[in-house]
């Protein structure tokens, strides 16, 4: 139970229900990842520059929060993540994640943080499902394949 | 809404404020969620219940932060709220859903934090963006077709 982390993923969960909520109160729209990356396709020019200024505020605050994180919650450790599968997983993987998201419109942004804050019950059955399939995922991954 | 500097101001401010918040939370890390989605660890022990407290954190936030628009007639910065325009319980929800959590089981990372993650600039981050948003894009373009049909 070390990689328990709560304080970290707590007020880490906060500063997403605080960024979701700017954008819905400020732009009125859903702070849904998937959707607004999803979104650029079809191209509509005047709905396109602040999806791309979103998406790359991502990564900004991303690597502002690694720097900065470590200083403030001995929770987070200086190491950075990295990815631990082969390439035939990775792109199979990195695919389903994007069909699968356009076709359920949404992610665990969306429907989980968004959706849920919202009470929407087409968000609680979509996160119901997500997170069966992937723990069913996982199951398979880690105990029943090795 | 691209003319207006304030509406993207706040769509920046709101990224970068959500990338910190992945960061913080941890939740950049694909081994950190995978530890969360093995529940046949929880009696075996080692289960990590961290993103539970990432989704009630921002719950918390969100379920009073989600009712201000209750007391404005418009969003600060845009001529309306644009909720969902879909609230069907669907199959294309149920079969997506299933598919999205497939590939976030396999390698750990949804969109969020894959996008988070592009600052690493690992030639593994790159390829995972690129090939999740040309899922994404391929199937938007076959739907769009599907319903002008």
């Amino acid at each position: 139970m070390d990689q328990f982390t709560p304080l970290s993923a707590t007020v880490g969960g906060a500063l997403i229900g605080l960024a979701a909520t700017l954008l819905w109160i400020a732009n009125g729209r859903l702070a849904g990842v998937s959707g607004i990356a999803g979104g650029l396709v079809p191209p509509r020019p005047a709905d396109a520059l602040w999806r791309v200024l979103f998406l790359v505020g991502l990564p900004v605050g991303a690597l502002i929060g690694a720097e900065v994180g470590p200083t403030l919650l001995p929770e987070i450790p200086t190491s950075r993540p990295a990815l631990d599968v082969g390439w035939p997983v990775l792109i199979a993987g990195a695919l389903l994640v994007g069909i699968g998201t356009r076709l359920g419109g949404g992610c665990t942004s969306g429907h989980g943080i968004c959706g849920l804050s919202r009470l929407s019950v087409r968000s609680l059955v979509a996160v119901l499902v997500f997170m069966a399939s992937a723990a069913a995922t996982v199951f398979v991954v880690r105990h029943v394949i090795p | 809404m691209n003319g207006r500097p304030l509406a993207l101001f706040a769509a920046a401010l709101s990224g970068i404020v959500f990338g910190f918040g992945l960061a913080v939370a941890r939740m950049t890390d694909p081994q950190k969620v995978l530890n969360f989605l093995d529940f046949a660890a929880i009696p075996r022990g080692g289960w990590d219940p961290s993103l539970a407290f990432v989704m009630a954190g921002g719950m918390a936030v969100g379920l009073i932060g989600f009712r201000l628009d209750r007391r404005l007639a418009a969003p600060f910065v845009a001529a309306a709220f644009q909720p969902p325009t879909r609230t069907a319980i669907d199959l294309p929800l149920l079969v997506g859903s299933a598919l999205f959590g497939i590939g976030w089981g396999l390698v750990g990372l949804c969109p969020g934090p894959a996008f988070a993650n592009l600052g690493t600039l690992a030639e593994s981050i790159l390829l995972f963006v690129a090939l999740m948003l040309v899922g994404s894009w391929a199937t938007g373009l076959i739907l769009a077709l599907s319903v002008k049909e």
